[in-house]
């Protein structure tokens, strides 16, 4: 029986295959090591003298959103303005005028998560951060 | 009782069972101990069951008159000011009568009436043909009769416009940012793409003031409840003859004029 076995042109061919797998992974090795590190929002003073949000920092880290949602809902849709947190606490639900009030620094404390995480909410194309407008 | 492995096996099982749910009553437990947050409205705010508003045209002869109103709400309300005529975004604005009620005009019309600049702005209509056609519900009536938008919703479709009859509505054809004078930073601006147009004041009555155009109106405007028999707007309407624009269409405004 003839040896099938045989591999033509084994040369070419691993030295082909070598370089293809090189170009494929070079997005991986070649940025490997260089990920931006998370990025940590930075509280302002004012922020940091109040300890507590509307709600726990940790419900605020992950459902902010769901907050701001609701109170944009409440707001407009039920003309309710008066956001009274579990501990008693009343707010103005105004992102603008409430959390921005607290949270100055748009750009280190919003911006510094959301650019990272690549989402860009359209709460700024017609909300105000107060710091701009002046 | 003869203890045998069958029967201890049972009792283990059950147990097993009791403990096991334990933990899941505690976390229902606790979520009940944590008042849920409540949404409420400010203590101040005005309340009624249809805001209506008279505008009496005796008291402002002149575009000086208006022209206060237009600046206090072009300003409070972040509204662009376009120097292209077709892009033009107007809140509160003047017209002439023949404009503001045709269908209403009569041969030999007053020279006071026929030269004078109306006040005109959104109607707040009992029936409004806005709310009908947006296909999102973008626009709403509001349960105290103030046509209202919610910019989050509005997809730009323009239907609004087309089924106003009153022209109260203005498309944002570019970006109004660049187009503020001077920007309110409590009130939101628009963005591009959207529709707007006069909410009553909405925010100001939510902490208790009433809408700026009447506040500077010097007593031409009168503000109140339509459906409160004992409210001011009631008794200017009680003691004055007053016209709306284009009845026969059915709209019911809730803004009424004196002429």
């Amino acid at each position: 029986m003839p040896n099938n076995k045989k591999m033509y042109d084994k040369g070419k061919v691993v030295a082909g295959l070598c370089i293809f797998v090189v170009l494929i992974t070079f997005p991986f090795w070649f940025n490997l090591g260089k990920a931006a590190p998370v990025p940590e929002p930075k509280l302002s003073d004012k922020a940091k003298a109040a300890k507590e949000c509307v709600m726990p920092k940790a419900y605020m880290k992950a459902e902010h959103m769901q907050i701001l949602n609701e109170w944009r809902d409440t707001v407009v849709r039920d003309a309710k303005r008066i956001y009274t947190n579990p501990s008693g606490k009343k707010f103005n639900m105004s992102l603008s005028n409430t959390c921005l009030d607290c949270h100055t620094e748009k750009a280190e404390f919003c911006d510094a998560c959301h650019n990272y995480a690549s989402v860009t909410p359209y709460c700024w194309d017609c909300h105000i951060d107060p710091k701009e407008a002046k | 009782m003869k203890s045998s492995r069958r029967r201890f096996l049972k009792i283990a099982g059950i147990s097993a069972l009791g403990l096991g749910t334990k933990p899941v009553l505690d976390v229902m437990a606790s979520s009940g101990e944590m008042a849920a947050p409540k949404t409420t409205k400010g203590e101040n705010a005005l309340v009624a069951q249809r805001w209506g508003m008279i505008i009496d045209t005796r008291k402002l002869q002149s575009e000086e008159d208006l022209e206060p109103m237009i600046e206090i709400c072009d300003k409070i309300h972040n509204v662009p000011k376009f120097e292209n005529k077709n892009h033009e975004v107007k809140w509160l604005w003047e017209e002439e009568f023949k404009h503001v009620f045709p269908m209403q005009e009569q041969d030999f019309l007053g020279y006071r009436l026929k030269h004078m600049s109306f006040l005109t702005l959104c109607n707040h209509c009992e029936k409004a043909p806005c709310v009908r056609v947006c296909p999102t519900k973008a626009t709403f009536k509001r349960e105290d009769g103030i046509v209202l938008m919610d910019f989050h919703r509005c997809i730009g479709c323009r239907f609004c416009m087309a089924a106003c009859p009153y022209g109260s509505r203005s498309f944002n054809f570019r970006d109004p940012r660049p187009f503020i004078k001077e920007t309110n930073p409590d009130f939101p601006t628009r963005t591009k793409g959207v529709v707007e147009k006069c909410n009553f004041c909405a925010e100001r009555l939510a902490v208790g003031k009433i809408p700026a155009c009447v506040e500077v109106s010097k007593g031409a405007l009168t503000f109140g409840d339509l459906d409160d028999p004992e409210s001011e707007v009631r008794k200017v309407l009680r003691n004055n003859y007053t016209i709306r624009r284009k009845p026969a269409l059915g709209t019911g405004p809730s803004v009424f004029y004196i002429v």
